[in-house]
């Protein structure tokens, strides 16, 4: 019996490691062709010169490391966070189609950014990345509070989702119309941002935000075992003794805190946090955490990089903003996850 | 009186309820180590409640809950894990795990940091889904099984946990009798021979009497009766804890019976040696009142009689019929429109002796001309 067993495992982690070869493999894929592919074309073969810095073409050297290469290293730390953060809350509400999105979180984090952005124009300030986060934690955390309230009211998933929804737009609308109304040559920027966009990322921006997301990731990850206690639900989860309620708690800052530092120097992006955790359970044929939170980070990374080579190529110079590529991407699988859902309901 | 200390489980003034408002209060329960504790009472008596509060889901509004010398308050939730498992009446919707996957959650108290099952936890994983015998359900999607497949996969997801106490919130509600039997011999033979205590809520009072070492009685805002099975099902008892105004239960058979048909008896009935019950319910689907008789207080049909018929003439167990009980038949002999008689055959040695009158009741009904084969 024992070898049945030792051989059903070995068959299962065989698939678990070449899932995860496929997924760092497209990582590396799409980061390579963010780097190369542009107005100007890099050959592959430079990018070793380029990174040794022995010498290559100056101006191949400006492009790859003053923009394409901190632009595709922050699509993949944010995109790998925005899944992460859309599995988190997935987890939390036991909902297929929650994310940071959906839920109005990022929306949230937008608003508050937005304000902090437009309050510190007249100053004359340059707002330091660590002030975008916090306040987008802060509105982060004010929309989840606000959901959560919710969730406490509905007991119907698809309610919770609308009503996220509906604190969404309400967050944009109230965003449009202080940026509208900020009325600044600086507020083209703020424009782009509110759109979501992975363009203009400095070094600097990239080291924060690899130093916030990768210890939020790393928490998570020391996690994971409380987080299958809890996907067998409250109840049982509290008889395995898992304190419910710090938990709960530290589900929802994490998650926060992931959302809002995407939401801090990308702007909003959308599907992400819903699409990638569904297909990267599909490729591993699991939901145990230990495989899916590494998974679904390099998932998001792999996602949104070769996304945002879209956004940025598809029609150049033109630059698509993020969240329409995801949108066309994600939105299928969103809708593949509820009638399947409804499927299996029926049967 | 027992001492406390004998007991594994016992709770002292339990007062339980939602929200600070005390539902059920005053709760004094105790069992040993390796004995079944079972809770009953209609529905929405607080039951659940009472258990949610011993799995410590639900805070005790005053009193104490002692597991193994400890007030259950005072352990850790690690150490409660390892001592306590629950199958409970949560539905739970786990994503792409098989039934081995659910099971093997029960493993989570004696694993490490990551959760990362060893060698030995899944020979316990084994062990448990032998025991259960889903062994054939391992690799089986756990959303693709039926409700009592399910059933029996959180029952070996508990049994890994390695408890010494396992408390299940009506664990056969959804199970067919087979596995409703199977399931509480399982439990069983783990209390006997494992020394597994068991405390549980059962809908079903004939199981709950046959397997239970103690029964609580749960009804209006306390335990109403705690003790043995012989202690509860005294006569009149059940009917009472239920609050039934219609139909009747019979303690010692279980049976349930529909309410009597009342008005003057159509039909009469030789009844005896269990022959006659299912007559007895088909007169009563189709309404028509009757009489039966005459029947010893020991027969088969005697419960059945007593609950369904308008009149039932009995005399006392092992005794000769007596001249009044007989005088008293015919006379609803007479009154009657016909007469059945499943007991057959009185015309032979068995209609002799202590059945001496029973034959001579048919010999007055066939003089009477009322006596059918069929109902009329």
């Amino acid at each position: 019996m024992r070898n049945i067993t030792g051989g059903r495992n070995a068959r299962k982690k065989g698939r678990y490691w070449a899932a995860f070869l496929v997924l760092a493999v497209l990582v590396l894929i799409f980061m390579v062709l963010s780097i190369c592919i542009g107005t100007v074309n890099i050959p592959v073969s430079e990018i070793p010169g380029i990174l040794g810095k022995n010498g290559s073409d100056d101006t191949y050297t400006d492009i790859v490391m003053g923009i394409r290469f901190p632009r595709a290293a922050a699509a993949g730390i944010l995109g790998g966070g925005l899944a992460l953060s859309g599995y988190l809350l997935q987890t939390f509400f036991h909902n297929p189609i929650a994310g940071p999105f959906t839920l109005g979180i990022s929306s949230g984090a937008k608003l508050v950014v937005a304000l902090v952005m437009v309050a510190s124009l007249g100053n004359a300030l340059r707002l330091s990345s660590w002030v975008m986060i916090v306040a987008a934690f802060v509105g982060a955390m004010i929309c989840m509070g606000f959901v959560i309230l919710m969730s406490k009211v509905m007991d119907q998933m698809s309610m919770l989702i609308v009503s996220g929804v509906m604190i969404g737009y309400i967050c944009s609308a109230i965003t449009d119309f202080v940026v509208t109304f900020a009325d600044d040559a600086d507020i083209v920027n703020l424009h782009n941002w509110s759109k979501g966009s992975f363009s203009g990322m400095t070094w600097d921006n990239v080291l924060i935000m690899a130093i916030v997301v990768g210890i939020t990731a790393i928490c998570v990850f020391l996690m994971s075992k409380p987080i299958s206690a809890y996907q067998m639900g409250e109840a049982y989860a509290k008889n395995m003794g898992l304190n419910v309620q710090v938990f709960w708690i530290l589900l929802v800052l994490l998650s926060s805190v992931l959302s809002a530092c995407v939401t801090a120097f990308a702007g909003p992006v959308s599907f992400v946090g819903i699409a990638v955790p569904h297909l990267v359970k599909n490729l591993f044929g699991t939901a145990k955490p230990i495989l899916m939170i590494p998974a679904c980070f390099l998932g998001g990374a792999a996602f949104c990089l070769f996304c945002d080579l879209l956004a940025r190529t598809m029609f150049a110079p033109t630059e698509l903003s993020i969240s329409t590529v995801t949108a066309v991407f994600g939105a299928p699988v969103v809708i593949y996850i509820m009638i399947h859902r409804k499927k299996e309901r029926t049967e | 009186m027992d001492r406390p200390g004998e007991y594994y489980f016992y709770t002292e003034g339990l007062t339980v309820g939602y929200h600070g408002v005390p539902l059920i209060k005053d709760i004094k329960i105790s069992l040993k180590k390796g004995e079944i504790l079972t809770l009953i009472g209609p529905n929405g008596a607080g039951k659940t409640t009472i258990l949610k509060s011993i799995i410590r889901q639900l805070a005790p509004l005053g009193g104490v809950a002692v597991l193994d010398g400890r007030a259950m308050g005072d352990l850790s939730g690690k150490e409660l894990s390892r001592k306590l498992s629950v199958v409970l009446t949560e539905r739970i919707h786990p994503e792409m795990m098989t039934c081995r996957d659910v099971v093997s959650t029960g493993r989570y108290p004696y694993t490490g940091k990551f959760g990362v099952l060893s060698e030995e936890d899944w020979a316990v994983v084994d062990e448990a889904m032998d025991l259960v015998h889903i062994h054939e359900l391992a690799d089986r999607d756990y959303t693709k099984t039926s409700d009592g497949q399910k059933q029996r996969v959180m029952l070996a997801r508990a049994l890994c946990q390695q408890p010494d106490i396992i408390v299940l919130d009506e664990p056969t509600s959804f199970l067919d009798i087979r596995y409703k039997l199977e399931f509480l011999s399982i439990l069983q033979n783990m209390s006997r021979t494992r020394n597994l205590s068991v405390i549980m809520s059962l809908h079903e009072l004939d199981l709950a009497g046959r397997i239970s070492d103690k029964i609580a009685c749960v009804r209006g805002d306390k335990v109403d009766r705690f003790g043995t099975p012989e202690e509860i099902f005294t006569e009149g008892y059940i009917p009472k804890l239920y609050g039934m105004t219609v139909g009747t239960y019979d303690e010692l058979t279980g049976d349930l019976e529909l309410p009597a048909v009342e008005g003057e008896p159509k039909v009469f009935v030789i009844a005896g040696n269990g022959t006659s019950t299912a007559v007895f319910r088909r007169l009563q689907r189709e309404r028509i009142p009757f009489a039966a008789g005459i029947l010893w207080e020991n027969d088969l049909d005697y419960p059945s009689a007593r609950a369904l018929a308008v009149r039932t003439v009995s005399v006392p167990a092992f005794q000769q019929i007596s001249p009044g009980a007989l005088e008293e038949a015919k006379g609803l002999i007479d009154s009657c429109d016909s007469v059945l008689c499943p007991l057959e055959p009185l015309e032979t040695e068995a209609g002799t002796g202590m059945a001496a009158g029973l034959s001579e009741l048919l010999a007055y009904a066939r003089s009477s001309g009322k006596i059918r084969t069929e109902l009329p």
